[in-house]
């Protein structure tokens, strides 16, 4: 169809607005070497044209979409349709599941080092996803310094081991209980804070979090960060680094699956539900019974402690972190994983978090830009489908049910 | 008949306004008290009181649980309040959109059941038994006010009316003693009114629950409750039997002239 009268002026008029805004820098270039200013007015008109051009498609895009959601099914409803399908069908979810669990513990021996050492940091993404998942998907909280816990567990480990000798496997529970220590400290003050204010205070948490690890030299050693962490071991046998990638992949293989597990039993139990209720509508949630603030600190602690428990994983891989690993960019792709996931989905975050991490790995073009791939993609997600890619799927209670008969989402 | 709520001297001030002024109210057991009176007139804002969302400026709040001692739940939370007893609907509704209609009921199990997160976790024999009696319960809840069918629909596809009555499995859920409605017949038709009033009166006498109920529908108002409260501008004018109510100068005057005349 062919646009309005008024989107076309609209687009001109953000046409207009852009090539104003992006003037420094693409059209205003000072030459150095020559000691001159170059006027280069012909990116302007590119500027123009492209983001003229850019904003019919997406008004035509937008009331298309107005029209069709009452009308025929559209791309996103059948997508919908059958993830319901998928995950209700025994027959259809269990072959998958078989399927990718054999390819996911064949994957160190078809591919190289390279390639497992890059899933484990996508299969890191994965539980990073899930916590988060917890506390923003279910209970609906926004954290935007999720990456704190995540270094909170890091340092717990790096400091343990190299202070004290403590070993990885001893660690692990504690990273994850010292996370969600702190996600239970941080959850306090902010229980009565909503929508900006939180996302304020979360996102000052967390630079709060790298400040703490870059400027307590004695304690953190600084911008410098803590080397020589311990890696993984096995009954002290001394391991090739490749098997060591192999056997940290293995590990995470098992950790996404108990993350899995764990975190689908709570959604379908009391206080999964409660999460939810919380995130539908705070005054009938705590009209119906449910205590506010232990909803939202066990979401909080919960969500914290994978991000903890992956934090150890993360410093006995790498052997050395510094307080640069975490910084907001990490909050945001995680957060940016929920949210393309789907909002309290578990199936739909685990795809989310490989595509954003192995996508960029691969794509050496999207890599470049990544953040403003990701800027874009949130946005439209945000416009096409809010629930995210795979949609969370409700369970379907049957009356005097055995509680297992039911499917999982 | 024992007391079962009583309300005495309520006031609450927003800044300068004052939107209820010592209101005292008292709700036996096996009752169903009205409350009414113009919009604006502070009776949804009594019911945020007694429920906790509001921490009242002046006055007691006391209930008295069968089988218990009386406890004064001013400054209660919700939370609290609920567990005692007292369970609400919202005039606007207020169900979770996004969440199954059985699983809004399963809700309100909430407060009744005992499953902590290690519980859920590994699920044992303990929260089996707990998670099907509270699906049980919440089918049986859905059988009394007639939507069964939807059970496994999501709350915000559900008609207006349906929704409305949701919203009173989900409050019945908490195993509540006195069931507090927030004009449970508003935006129904005739057919949905009739079955609303049966189903209230269904409540009260199977169940056993006393119901204060805000109402605007007269003719619902009259035909099933015991008790009339009147309230305007904050401030109760008048309390008696339906008949009483009819015939009361005062709240002729105050609220009712127009229908009565029409
Ligand atoms: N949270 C609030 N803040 C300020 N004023 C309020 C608040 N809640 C209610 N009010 C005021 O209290 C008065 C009574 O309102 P309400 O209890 O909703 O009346 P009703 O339910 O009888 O129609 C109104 O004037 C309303 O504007
Ligand atoms: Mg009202």
């Amino acid at each position: 169809m062919l646009p309005g009268h008024r989107s076309i002026k609209t687009a001109l008029r953000t046409a207009l607005w852009f090539m104003f805004l992006t003037l420094p820098f693409m059209v205003v270039r000072v030459n150095t070497l020559k000691g001159e200013v170059e006027w280069r007015w012909q990116n302007m008109l590119w500027v123009g044209l492209a983001v003229f051009l850019l904003a019919i498609v997406w008004d035509i895009a937008l009331s298309n979409r107005h029209k069709r959601s009452d009308r025929k099914p559209s791309a996103s409803q059948t997508l919908s349709r059958l993830s319901q399908r998928v995950f209700h069908d025994k027959t259809v979810y269990l072959p998958i599941i078989a399927g990718v669990f054999c390819l996911a513990l064949l994957f160190p021996w078809l591919f190289n080092t390279y390639q497992v050492n890059i899933m484990v940091l996508a299969l890191m993404f994965v539980v990073l996803g899930l916590g988060l998942n917890i506390t923003v998907g279910l209970a609906g909280l926004l954290d935007l310094g999720y990456i704190a816990f995540f270094a909170v567990g890091a340092y717990t480990y790096a400091l343990l081991n190299t202070k004290f000798g403590v070993g990885f496997w001893f660690s692990l529970p504690i990273g994850g209980i010292v996370g969600a220590t702190f996600g239970i400290l941080l959850g306090f003050p902010i229980l009565r804070l909503r929508g900006d204010y939180l996302a304020i205070v979360t996102l000052g948490f967390g630079s709060i979090a790298k400040i703490v690890f870059e400027n307590w030299e004695e304690v953190f050693n600084g911008a410098k960060g803590i080397a020589g962490i311990g890696r993984p071991g096995l009954f002290n046998i001394e391991m090739s680094l490749e098997a060591t990638t192999t056997y940290i992949y293995y590990l995470m293989v098992a950790l996404v699956m108990f993350a899995a597990f764990m975190t689908n039993r709570l959604k379908e139990s009391r206080i999964g539900r409660a999460w939810l209720a919380l995130r539908e509508d705070e005054i009938a949630c705590v009209t119906m019974g449910i205590d506010m603030a232990r909803t939202k600190l066990s979401a909080y602690a919960f969500g914290a402690f994978w991000a903890g428990l992956v934090g150890v994983i993360f410093a006995a891989r790498n052997t050395y972190i510094n307080p640069n690993s975490f910084t907001f960019m990490e909050s945001a792709l995680v957060l940016s994983v929920v949210v393309l996931g789907g909002m309290g989905s578990i199936v739909g975050v685990m795809i989310a978090a490989m595509v954003l991490i192995l996508l960029p790995e691969y794509l050496r073009a999207v890599a470049e830009y990544r953040m403003l791939v990701f800027g874009a993609v949130m946005v439209l997600m945000m416009i096409f489908r809010p629930q995210g890619l795979v949609s969370n799927v409700h369970r379907y209670y049957r009356k005097h049910s055995e509680t297992d008969a039911a499917q999982k989402g | 008949m024992e007391t079962l709520l009583q309300v005495n001297d309520l006031t609450m001030n927003f800044g300068g306004l004052r939107a209820i002024d010592h209101v005292s109210l008292e709700v036996r057991s096996g009752e169903i008290v009205a409350l009414i009176g113009p919009n604006g007139a502070g009776k949804t804002t009594f019911f945020n009181c007694i429920t906790g969302l509001y921490r009242p400026s002046a006055g007691e709040i006391r209930v008295f649980p069968p089988g218990q001692k009386e406890i004064r739940i001013d400054g209660f939370k919700p939370n609290r309040v609920t567990a005692i007893g007292m369970a609400r609907t919202f005039q606007n509704i207020r169900l979770f959109s996004a969440m199954t209609v059985i699983e809004n009921v399963m809700i309100g199990r909430h407060c009744r059941t005992s499953t902590n997160i290690l519980g859920a976790i590994l699920r044992g024999p303990r929260t089996r038994r707990q998670e099907l009696e509270t699906i049980d319960k919440s089918y049986a809840l859905l059988e009394k006010v007639g939507l069964t069918r939807y059970a496994n629909e999501l709350a915000r596809n559900l008609p207006y009316g349906a929704q409305r009555r949701l919203e009173i499995a989900r409050a019945l859920a908490t195993d509540p003693f006195l069931l507090l409605l927030d004009e449970p017949a508003a935006g129904m038709n005739p057919r949905e009114t009739k079955e609303l009033d049966d189903l209230i009166v269904q409540i009260r006498d199977r169940d056993g629950l006393a119901i204060l109920l805000i109402e605007h529908d007269m003719k619902l108002v009259m035909n099933i409750s015991d008790r009339i409260v009147v309230m305007e501008y904050g401030k109760r004018i008048a309390e008696g039997t339906p008949d009483a109510i009819r015939n009361d100068p005062k709240v002729i005057e105050a609220y009712l002239g127009d229908e009565t005349d029409a």
